[in-house]
């Protein structure tokens, strides 16, 4: 990519993680949530592959680091949803539910917001890397 | 106590899933292990399930404690507990045979981690009493059949998994379209609820264009008639466990399974309904055997079976008698037995001689006893022959047309059943009678894992019968036959148990 590309990407790339984590953070309480924090952590990293090639990206994260966090966030996820059965609910929110409208208030739902990030984050990554990564013959190699 | 069991059913092949996922490259044998024992467990708590089932009747499960029209439920009833013991049952068997099958594939850990997911999504669709939930899992269960199909990766499977998905895609839009406009008639997602709400008979004819956007999309999950073009493809290209699965289990719940909670417990038959699926069952039956008899290509031949058989199931439920009902769910358990031990014989065949091709097997019963005797014993199954299970229900099936009058039906059952029972002497006479050929005289008997699973499967085809025994048949059967007779009142029973 040209100079220009790199040089706003290496301004913009922390704030655009930046801003990810904390969409996941105040999921509970303003629009977004896992699934839309985790897809924009992704695009920081997809980012610094389209403006500085795969081989920068992978030095931050690499595809056995990201599919250890994709099992590990639905790993989490289960986890948190079967500790609600200690009081009695699969699923059940036993945390305190704090004040509305603060950052740390409705017990579990922050945690399974970190936990889906996780998730999706590294699953859409992985995603593009694939399609960056494969390439596609036609049958019987014609060129 | 009783009531924690309803969420096992997802979260074990879930948690084992993504356990595989983390830990199953890392470590040799793991995924081997956790996933027998994890399908194991699940076929545990099914069988468990009967017992606590003909004891309480219904059970409700409120999902994070909130009450049903708000939350989302669980609900365990006669026919999601006999739909359970089915796939679990299957899945356990089909994951043992895998343990040695999948040795052929490099990364086994991905095979069992999809393989898991598949077994979360069909239990999900089973247990659940939401929609919406219902649709979610049934998409899981989809996504992971797509994957697996394609599991080989060569331009054969790459194709039909491409067919496949595309397919299987048109058809969740259809259900997830279906779904969104009775939420908009409804506003309500709880099946329970949503029946109470279209029995106060607001809006009929939304109800009508449901009806048949479901029709159109379960039917092709289900694979019957008109819908089944993907199903000849995908279910020869994928490992033979996987055709086994897919054939045995993921056809029924996610097709047939769906097509009974829906059209009986929440939408309330209507002769409508009945006669459309009496007359697809009736069409699959012929164009399925017909279009088998053809076939040359072992896997390709069974599949084409699974959309004749399917027919079957939905002609004895779309009687909508006690009887065909009846008849109609002891196939669907016997078709799942029988017709996952011959995908799984078909791989075993595949695994020692390499080839699918009944014009180049022969003799294969001197060199492979196990694989030749089971598959001898599911062939007489799926052709009706007593004592085998599948005698029972064909008999039921057609004792039943004759008994509400369908006598063109009947005839039609005998017919295609004839026809089965030639293209399986087919099978025998080619595949493991007949002369030997001299590129086969080093072919081997499978491994240990493989045999034990299949041999257990022709024992369950064998010991089918018994479950029409006066003991055994209460428990199991008739459960499951009531749900669908009792149709609407599913709502009463869930509000009930609430309670």
């Amino acid at each position: 990519m040209t100079i220009i590309v790199k040089a706003i990407t290496r301004l913009t790339v922390g704030l655009i993680l930046l801003f990810g984590i904390y969409i996941v953070a105040h999921g509970h309480m303003s629009p977004g949530g896992g699934f839309a924090g985790g897809v924009i952590i992704a695009l920081s990293f997809i980012h610094i592959m389209l403006a500085f090639g795969k081989e920068e990206a992978f030095k931050k994260i690499n595809q056995g680091v990201a599919s250890f966090f994709e099992s590990i966030g639905a790993i989490i996820f289960i986890t948190l949803a079967l500790l609600g059965i200690s009081g009695g609910y699969f699923f059940l929110n036993f945390l305190s539910k704090g004040e509305p409208f603060k950052l740390f208030s409705s017990g579990l739902i922050p945690l399974y917001n970190i936990a889906i990030s996780f998730k999706v984050g590294s699953g859409l990554f992985i995603i593009v890397v694939i399609l960056v990564l494969l390439k596609i013959t036609k049958e019987g190699g014609d060129k | 106590m009783t009531h924690m069991l309803l969420p096992l059913f997802v979260v074990i092949p879930l948690g084992a899933a993504f356990l595989n996922s983390l830990l199953g490259k890392r470590i040799k044998g793991f995924s081997d292990i956790l996933s027998a024992v994890a399908t194991c467990a699940l076929a545990c708590i099914s069988i468990y399930s009967i017992f606590i089932i003909k004891d309480a009747g219904l059970i409700v499960y409120k999902v994070g404690g909130w009450i049903p029209p708000i939350g989302i439920v669980m609900v365990m009833d006669g026919l999601t507990v006999f739909m359970a013991v089915t796939v679990n049952l299957v899945a356990f068997l089909i994951s043992v045979y895998s343990i040695s099958y999948m040795e052929k594939y490099t990364e086994k850990w991905l095979f069992y981690c999809l393989f898991l997911l598949m077994v979360a999504g069909l239990n999900g669709v089973i247990i659940s009493g939401d929609l919406f939930n219902l649709y979610v899992f049934l998409e899981i269960a989809a996504i992971a059949s797509y994957a697996l199909v394609a599991f080989g990766t060569e331009h054969e499977e790459l194709e039909a998994a491409f067919k496949y998905a595309v397919m299987g895609s048109v058809a969740s839009s259809f259900i997830l379209l279906g779904i969104v406009f009775l939420y908009s008639v409804t506003s309500t997602l709880n099946m329970a609820d949503m029946s109470l709400e279209i029995a106060k008979g607001g809006s009929p004819r939304i109800i009508m264009l449901v009806s048949v956007f479901f029709l159109m999309g379960f039917g092709l999950k289900s694979a019957l008639v008109p819908f089944h073009a993907w199903l000849p493809d995908a279910h020869p290209s994928a490992p033979a466990p996987i055709s086994a699965m897919l054939s045995g289990v993921l056809i029924k719940s996610l097709g047939v399974y769906a097509i009974i909670r829906i059209f009986f417990s929440v939408f309330g038959a209507t002769p409508q309904i009945l006669n459309t699926l009496m007359l697809l069952g009736a069409l699959s039956m012929m164009v399925g055997v017909c279009l088998a008899l053809g076939q040359w290509d072992l896997k390709r031949l069974l599949a084409y079976h699974s959309i004749s058989q399917i027919g079957y199931v939905v002609l004895g439920i779309g009687l909508a008698t006690p009887l065909g009902i009846l008849g109609g769910l002891f196939h669907l358990f016997n078709h799942s037995v029988f017709k996952s031990l011959l995908f799984l014989n078909s791989g075993s065949v595949e695994y020692a001689t390499g080839t699918r091709d009944l014009q180049k097997m022969g003799n294969l019963k001197e060199k492979m006893p196990v694989t030749s005797a089971t598959s001898m014993v599911a062939s007489m199954s799926i052709a009706g022959i007593p004592p085998f299970n599948g005698f029972w229900s064909k008999l039921i099936i057609i004792v039943a047309c004759v008994q509400a009058q369908h006598f063109a039906y009947a005839v039609w059952a005998v017919i295609a059943s004839l026809l089965t029972l030639a293209s399986f002497m087919k099978v025998q006479r080619y595949g493991f009678f007949g002369e030997l050929r001299g590129r086969l005289s080093g072919v081997q008997e499978s491994p240990f894992f493989m045999k034990l699973s299949m041999i257990l499967l022709a024992v369950i085809c064998l010991a089918g019968g018994i479950l029409l025994l006066p003991g055994v048949y209460g428990s199991f059967l008739e459960p499951a036959r009531d749900v669908i007779l009792a149709g609407k009142d599913y709502a009463k029973m869930v509000f009930m148990s609430v309670r």
